[in-house]
């Protein structure tokens, strides 16, 4: 008798086409090799997912970090996907991880759902995941259940993730958009707009030859060793889309305060102020992805400025201003020229200049 | 930012200052009114406000914004016609961003990219002509706009299609000139100006000689100024002195960008592509004679008003609008009845509130006033 010798069962993860397919995301094999190699592969090193529908947690384990659970997602979209200081993946782990860090919490676990455009190169979906793997290792964060889906070219832009972050908040720690008062300090952690700078110059579209990197980076670690020093801090937000601006202007409102900040103590690339004085547009409204925005209580400063500045993502933290008792909701600057303005929120997305 | 920090030194910004303070109030009209400069240039506006000059300058003198953002000053049917020509099957229309949002009768053209039109923003027309390299298939349309400043990079982009012989590339123009503008301004029943900051990136190109009517016809003193601060506080310290000198004259601060006489390959360029329009009109301030340009015939083939059929209706300024007015000085931004209530930067009636170059949106995103807050009717 005749034995059909059949041909090895290809192994799992190994796919040999260069693009996504609409075959991808059937739901089929074609589904499952590209999960498996690019991220299964991928994230094992990050996590150790069950391939169960949903990661499951011992609630002893997550107790013994304190007392609230924090939970937060977010979606990245951004073109290009690969830029000067990060990627897509890089942005979409510390978004999420930072989210969680500026309440107070300890991050511990990311979803992750990925919605990729029929053609995108594989090559690319796996630097992309490997990139997300490396930001959750150094962040010390597992991701641990995901989704993925095809659409069609055209449906999409490239590529579109989620993400989903639980985190445990320690007890005793109460960080809130509202608590700022009359005499406390601003802070930042450093160089502001390098973000949006670097996004705006990797465009292409500008002939512009600067060397701007993002800033993008998981800031859990800053965030903990500032609120050691200094365990009376108010808020601290990261200064992501909208910029210083927004966040300013969100605690002013949700404390019914004013605030006054200085223009010459705000720190800004002069790389950065030169994209923005070519293209018409204001640094402090520019996105940032490693910036955070601090208020602390006055006696607490010192502390602040110290922790952060002996950290390798807060070497340039900076005072830039106070909370005063001002008409409340009002964010004004003094300017580096010694006049005045009011910093509003921006309204719309901010448009270059004509000249 | 070499050469920028030497012209933001609040060290000398103080010493002028004080004496901008001590010749206001040596004027004598000071006794009486304020004295009311006019800057021209949505440039000069801008940086107004940006750096918090007004906050600094005595109750004695007044700063009127003028008509010189050319956002601003687009009328409603142009942007109609822009809207028109987006939404051609093929078309990728490509613009200055903050042109994205002025808005027509119907809609703005950030509107229209939103409902399906190609709209993509530029930052020059060289990336309008590369798109047009990089689509064959589509017609590439660049809407053209402002004053000289960006007329020559216009038509240079133009005739660079020309020796491509590129098919697929026109532009929409609505350049406009200065020199009308400021002539409709003097002309204004209600003037009430004393001075001039003159425009310092249309005097680039066009030097200071055409400001000369102004001093010779009308007696008012024109300081072409830069756009730092230190240059426009420099700028109104100079025409403070011209007034209380009592002359009427046009003098350079911008002496390290302007020639006195204009940049002759610009010059040349706008001789070239361009003639003047019988009339033009503006948003706010009604049609001004020769105020705008069109393409010449020879390079009718670049035109987009002759590739498409527009509608080139004219549209009235809303009635509550009361742009002109604040164009012209004769009212301050909130003054206006619908500043700040109907007409936001989040929903603007008028232009003014458009462009971050607009008196009115200035006022209102780096002034802080609101019309309630003024306590005006």
């Amino acid at each position: 008798m005749n034995v059909v010798q059949l041909p090895p069962r290809r192994k799992l993860g190994k796919i040999h086409v260069p693009t996504v397919t609409l075959a991808h995301g059937g739901g089929g094999k074609a589904m499952k090799d590209l999960i498996d190699d690019v991220f299964i592969s991928a994230f094992a090193g990050a996590s150790a997912p069950a391939l169960e529908d949903q990661a499951r947690f011992d609630l002893a384990a997550l107790a013994v970090h304190g007392d609230r659970l924090a939970f937060t997602t977010d979606s990245f979209v951004i073109d290009p996907l690969e830029f000067p200081g990060g990627d897509i993946g890089k942005l979409a782990v510390c978004g999420t991880v930072n989210d969680l860090a500026v309440g107070g919490a300890k991050p511990l676990y990311l979803s992750c759902a990925v919605i990729v455009e029929e053609g995108v190169s594989l090559d690319m979906l796996r630097r992309l995941a490997l990139s997300m793997a490396k930001t959750a290792t150094d962040a010390g964060v597992g991701i641990v259940t995901g989704d993925t889906k095809v659409v069609p070219r055209g449906a999409a832009d490239k590529l579109f993730i989620t993400t989903t972050g639980i985190g445990v908040i320690p007890k005793g720690r109460d960080i809130s958009v509202s608590r700022a008062q009359p005499g406390d300090g601003v802070l930042v952690n450093g160089w502001l707009g390098d973000h949006g700078a670097a996004i705006l110059a990797a465009r292409g579209d500008l002939a512009l030859d600067a060397d701007i990197q993002s800033d993008c980076a998981p800031l859990h670690g800053l965030i903990e060793a500032l609120l050691c020093a200094a365990p009376g801090t108010r808020f601290i937000r990261d200064a992501t889309r909208g910029g210083l601006a927004t966040v300013l202007n969100e605690v002013a409102e949700a404390s019914n305060v004013s605030i006054l900040i200085a223009e010459d103590q705000t720190p800004l690339r002069p790389e950065v102020c030169g994209v923005c004085e070519i293209l018409g547009l204001d640094p402090l409204y520019l996105a940032n992805e490693g910036k955070i925005v601090i208020v602390v209580p006055p006696d607490e400063i010192p502390a602040a400025l110290a922790a952060m500045r002996v950290h390798p993502l807060g070497e340039k933290a900076a005072l830039i201003g106070h909370i005063g008792d001002g008409e409340a909701g009002r964010v004004v600057m003094k300017t580096v020229f010694g006049g005045s303005r009011i910093v509003d929120m921006l309204v719309g997305e901010q448009l270059p200049r004509i000249c | 930012m070499k050469f920028a920090h030497e012209f933001r030194d609040a060290e000398k910004a103080r010493i002028l200052i004080r004496e901008i303070e001590k010749l206001a109030d040596e004027i004598e009209i000071t006794r009486t009114r304020p004295i009311n400069i006019m800057e021209v240039c949505g440039g000069h506006t801008h940086s107004i406000f940006r750096y918090g000059i007004e906050t600094m300058l005595p109750k004695t003198i007044e700063l009127i914004h003028g008509p010189g953002c050319p956002v601003c000053v687009l009328p409603m049917g142009r942007v109609d016609d822009c809207v028109v020509i987006a939404e051609n099957p093929g078309v990728i229309f490509t613009t200055f961003g903050d042109a994205m949002r002025v808005p027509g009768s119907k809609k703005s053209l950030l509107q229209a990219k939103a409902e399906g039109a190609d709209v993509r923003m530029v930052y020059s027309p060289m990336d309008a002509l590369q798109l047009a390299r990089k689509n064959p298939d589509n017609e590439v349309v660049f809407f053209a706009l402002g004053f000289e400043t960006t007329m020559p990079s216009t038509a240079l982009t133009l005739l660079q299609a020309q020796a491509e012989n590129i098919k697929n590339f026109s532009v929409f123009c609505n350049h406009i000139t200065i020199v009308p503008t400021i002539k409709a301004v003097l002309d204004s029943p209600d003037l009430h100006l004393d001075g001039f900051l003159g425009p310092g990136h249309v005097s680039m190109v066009v030097g200071t000689a055409p400001y000369d009517f102004v001093a010779d016809f009308y007696s008012r003193p024109v300081v072409v100024a830069g756009f730092e601060p230190l240059d426009i506080l420099q700028s109104i310290w100079m025409l403070l002195k011209q007034i209380q000198d009592g002359r009427a004259e046009v003098e350079n601060q911008y002496t390290r960008i302007v020639p006195e006489d204009g940049n002759d390959p610009a010059l040349a360029a706008i001789g070239k592509v361009y003639e003047l329009r019988e009339f033009f009109e503006w948003r706010g301030l009604g049609s001004i004679d020769h105020s705008g340009v069109k393409i010449r015939d020879a390079y009718a083939d670049f035109d987009a008003e002759r590739k498409f059929d527009i509608p080139n209706a004219k549209i009235a300024d809303p009635k509550s609008c009361q742009c002109g007015e604040v164009l012209k000085g004769v009212l301050k931004p909130w003054q206006c009845k619908v500043f700040g209530t109907t007409c936001t930067p989040a929903t603007p009636l008028g232009a003014l509130m458009v462009s971050p170059e607009g008196a009115c949106a200035a006022y209102y995103q780096y002034g802080g006033i609101t019309r309630q807050k003024t306590g005006a009717a």
